[in-house]
């Protein structure tokens, strides 16, 4: 039980982050897409498209954190301070893109403040998200299990390429997201965003599945040793593949199929992180087991999770279905 | 290959991170609050209003549910966004707090997530945005679906906040606490008061709002009907909480007087333990000379309130090492502010009550003209609140367990100092144009037959099954808006 409670919780957390970076990243870059579009009713569709959903997408991030403090406090009280400044600039961009939803509304005619701080916040947002990643991905000093290094050990080429790369790819989520949900002009501009964007994307895959393995002996080895080597292949062939279908489903006007391929993609991106990090919660130090919480409370939180997070799941798509539909231009729930 | 500039700003300025961390929590918790002390009420409000039009059939009563949704949304989404900053500072900020407690506390956050936010969330894009698609009684679930997750919300981090005022149901190895017993840990000794004290204050300062909105349309003449109800709701809830909120709050304080004794002798500016204390009314604690300045007290009355007894006694400030004292000032204060303010509604209240017997609650007089202005009291009364327990408590995190010093994270002054000015920057502009926008609002008042399309955006046909959902409401079907509450777009 020692041994497979803190591995069942990083599954849990795993999932949560997934669902955080596919749910709230077509949000954010609903609002990364805001600025190449030039027409007020274009934006309020796209606004709309997303309006009852934003909120609740947001709060796989606050699972995620509390997540992390419930099963991993080690790990939650070690990775906060060694993002201090990343952290904290994106919560505050959060802040601004979230108000934004409902200021925008109430300020109209003269809503273009909220514009700005809807693209703004939202590409803050993803751009620190994709930094605290690279961060993590090259890893925290940590010594008597607290944070050692100084306020901007994050600051990295690397870290900042990864920004961008969480940006580009949360374009596409959005862009795939409005391809599925909306029709006309904003149907269009989508289709030609997604296009640009599916080739940063994978640009920026290749780069990051290079550069790790290159700068990083542990990541090298993980992958390139043998047999490790024969099982992890597929993992790239199979990205390889889904972006070919999503680049072919964008040029023949499919609708849904470049939304799912997206998603399939993230999540082989993800598995890749994940292999090359396991079990290091924060790398190069401390494992799921060095940080993980006393057994009794991951088990009282875990029981709770078993039965809540069903139901969580359940009537999330239980509103998503009561919204279901394309919004046609000119619609909203306003 | 990696590092930049590890290190490059570090020790040009010497900030103390323990001060700038409690000034950050405290401005950024403090904002926070405002909002979901209203969500809390305002959910509540909006979920009975649904409940009697779908009953009555009234549609005054949906006028004004439609009406507060609006206010509604725009201070649920400060309230979000504020929150997640939270959730995320005790990491930032309060790193070895949180190692020390995650273990206790960290699934009371984990079971807040769970069971509240995500049924708030969730269901808030119905009750917001399915006004045009889904029956009504839909949307009057998923109103009370949101309200009940408001109160789920407070039951958890109330919880956690207790247990940091009376750890209980933990043990302490190697400097981190362990459970014990959950049950112990959650209804710790001053939950049940905390959690009564507190929403039940989200209830009062929500009826404050609403009696303010309603006096002033009135005393503009403007919508006689809606106002009518908002008054007559708003002081029968002020005439039964505001008393209730006293005797929750003298129970409450009987508590502390238990758990936290040094945090009540701060509160009453009660110095010296071996006499009967009097009520102090008025003073200025002065903690060199250790006596009150410029007191006006009555006599025994302290003892009696505290200890019902009028010769009775209880520790004063003096019996306490002073390393153990809260700012007595501070807490001395704000204790009298948020007393005051109960003082204040318990009157207006039962003012209202008899105005409205002897019919004269809607004349408009001095009572329309002072309630008009009163809707921030709840607000500071509920910040005032909050001062008095979270700085009563220091120099204690986790009551008598870890220090307040020694719970901050290793993180340089420079970038606390440099957040918390972003913090004050960006939330001064964000929460000063949202109070505006929901002045905006409440300006604009409830218009019309707001039904068919709040925005006056065009939308979706109902189906047929909607439709009839809704003429068995009695809602004129088709009826076209009166003026749209937003302009049509485009
Ligand atoms: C008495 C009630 C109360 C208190 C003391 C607090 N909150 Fe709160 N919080 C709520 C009552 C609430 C709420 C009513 O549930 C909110 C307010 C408006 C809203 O949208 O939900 C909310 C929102 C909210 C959210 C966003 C939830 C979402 O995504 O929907 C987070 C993450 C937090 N809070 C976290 C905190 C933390 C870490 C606190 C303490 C340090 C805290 N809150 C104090
Ligand atoms: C929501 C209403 C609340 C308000 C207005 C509030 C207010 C404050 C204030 C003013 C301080 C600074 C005290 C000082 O340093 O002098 C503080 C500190 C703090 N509070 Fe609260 N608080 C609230 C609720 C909570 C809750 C629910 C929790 C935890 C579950 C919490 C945890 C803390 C922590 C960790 C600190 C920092 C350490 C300290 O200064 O003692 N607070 N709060
Ligand atoms: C009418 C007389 C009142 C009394 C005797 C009273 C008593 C108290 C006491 C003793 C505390 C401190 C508890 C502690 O930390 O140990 C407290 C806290 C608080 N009070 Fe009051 N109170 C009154 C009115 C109000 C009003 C009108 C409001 C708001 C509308 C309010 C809101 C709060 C809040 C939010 C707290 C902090 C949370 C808590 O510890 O419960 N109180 N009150």
């Amino acid at each position: 039980m020692e041994w497979y409670l803190p591995v069942i919780w990083a599954g849990l957390i795993g999932t949560a982050v997934a669902m955080y970076v596919i749910l709230d990243g077509f949000d954010l870059g609903l609002g990364i897409l805001f600025p190449f579009t030039r027409k007020e009713e274009d934006r309020d569709l796209m606004m709309n498209s997303v309006a009852p959903f934003w909120d609740g997408n947001e709060t796989w991030l606050v699972l995620g954190g509390a997540g992390l403090w419930v099963a991993f406090p080690t790990a939650y009280a070690v990775i906060m301070p060694a993002f201090y400044l990343p952290v904290i600039g994106m919560l505050l961009a959060l802040v601004l893109r979230g108000v934004s939803f409902e200021f925008r509304w109430v300020a109209k005619p003269s809503h273009r403040t909220w514009d700005i701080a809807f693209a703004g916040g939202s590409t803050v947002a993803a751009f620190l998200q994709g930094v605290i990643l690279g961060g993590l991905l090259q890893g925290i000093p940590v010594t008597e299990r607290q944070y050692a290094g100084g306020a901007f050990d994050w600051f990295t080429p690397f870290s900042i390429f990864v920004g961008f790369a969480v940006v580009a790819g949360y374009g596409l989520l959005g862009a795939t997201w409005l391809i599925m949900r909306t029709e006309g002009p904003v149907q269009v501009f989508a289709r030609r965003a997604a296009s640009k964007l599916l080739f940063a994307v994978l640009a920026a895959m290749a780069v990051v599945s290079l550069w790790t393995p290159l700068a990083l002996d542990r990541i090298a080895e993980r992958w390139f040793s043998l047999p490790n080597f024969y099982f992890l292949w597929p993992v790239p062939l199979a990205a390889a593949f889904v972006a070919y279908r999503v680049w072919r489903a964008l040029k023949e006007g499919n609708e849904t199929l470049p939304f799912v391929g997206t998603i399939i993609l993230f999540l082989l991106g993800y598995a890749g992180l994940v292999i090359s990090n396991a079990p290091y919660l924060v790398p190069p130090h401390l494992t799921f087991w060095d940080t993980a919480a006393a057994p009794a409370s991951q088990i009282f939180f875990l029981v709770g999770t078993v039965f809540l997070l069903p139901l969580v799941i359940g009537y999330t798509v239980f509103v998503y279905w009561m919204f279901r539909g394309k919004l046609a231009p000119g619609q909203g729930y306003h | 290959m990696f590092r930049l500039m590890s290190g490059a700003m570090e020790g040009a300025v010497e900030f103390d991170p323990v001060l700038l961390a409690r000034i950050q929590f405290a401005f950024t918790i403090s904002f926070h609050i405002i909002f979901p002390a209203f969500t809390i009420g305002l959910s509540a409000f909006i979920a009975v209003l649904l409940w009697l039009w779908l009953r009555t059939k009234n549609e005054k009563f949906h006028r004004l549910a439609r009406f507060w949704t609006k206010i509604f949304a725009v201070s649920f989404a400060m309230g979000v966004v504020s929150g997640i900053v939270l959730s995320y500072q005790f990491g930032t900020n309060w790193s070895r707090f949180a190692e020390f407690s995650g273990n206790v506390i960290g699934p009371l956050m984990g079971y807040e997530v769970l069971t509240a936010f995500y049924l708030e969330a969730t269901f808030l894009g119905i009750m917001l945005f399915g006004w045009n698609r889904f029956p009504p009684w839909l949307i009057a679930l998923s109103a009370t679906l949101v309200a009940i997750g408001t109160s789920m919300s407070a039951f958890w981090i109330l919880a956690a906040n207790s247990w940091m005022q009376t750890p209980a149901g933990h043990e302490i190895r190697d400097g981190i606490a362990y459970p014990v017993d959950w049950l112990r840990i959650i209804f710790n000794p001053s939950f049940p008061y905390r959690f009564a004290h507190m929403l039940n204050a989200a209830y009062l300062t929500t009826a404050v709002v609403v009696l303010a909105v309603g006096a002033r349309y009135l005393l503009a003449g403007r919508h006689p009907e809606e106002s009518r109800t908002m008054l007559r709701m708003a002081v029968g809830m002020i005439a039964v909480s505001a008393p209730l909120q006293l005797v929750i709050g003298d129970q409450h304080g009987l508590n502390t007087l238990e758990h936290q004794p040094v945090k009540v002798a701060a509160m009453e500016g009660h110095w010296n333990g071996r006499d009967p204390a009097s009520l102090v009314l008025f003073g200025i604690p002065d903690e060199e000379a250790r006596a009150n300045r410029f007191e006006v007290a009555i006599p025994h009355l302290g003892s009696l309130i505290l200890t019902h007894d009028w010769e009775g006694t209880y520790q004063g400030l003096t019996d306490f090492p002073e390393d153990q004292w809260p700012p007595v000032l501070n807490v001395f204060f704000a204790f009298r502010i948020m007393v005051g303010i109960g003082l204040l509604l318990i009157a207006v209240g039962f003012l209202g009550l008899y105005l409205w017997w002897r019919g004269r609650l809607f004349e408009p007089g001095l009572f329309l003209r002072f309630t008009s202005f009163m809707w921030p009291l709840g607000f500071i009364a509920i910040l005032a609140g909050w001062f008095v327990t979270e700085q009563g408590r220091q120099p204690w995190l986790v009551y008598g367990h870890l220090r307040t010093a020694d719970g901050i994270s290793p993180v340089p002054g420079a970038s606390v100092a440099s957040t918390l000015a972003l913090f004050v920057f960006i939330y001064g502009i964000v929460f000063t144009t949202g109070i505006y926008y929901i002045n905006r609002l409440i300006n604009r008042g409830p218009q019309g037959q707001a039904t068919a399309g709040a925005g006056g955006l065009p939308n979706r046909p109902l189906s047929a099954a909607e439709e009839a959902a809704r003429e068995a409401t009695g809602r004129p079907v088709g009826q076209g808006p009166g003026k749209p509450l937003r302009a049509p777009e485009g």
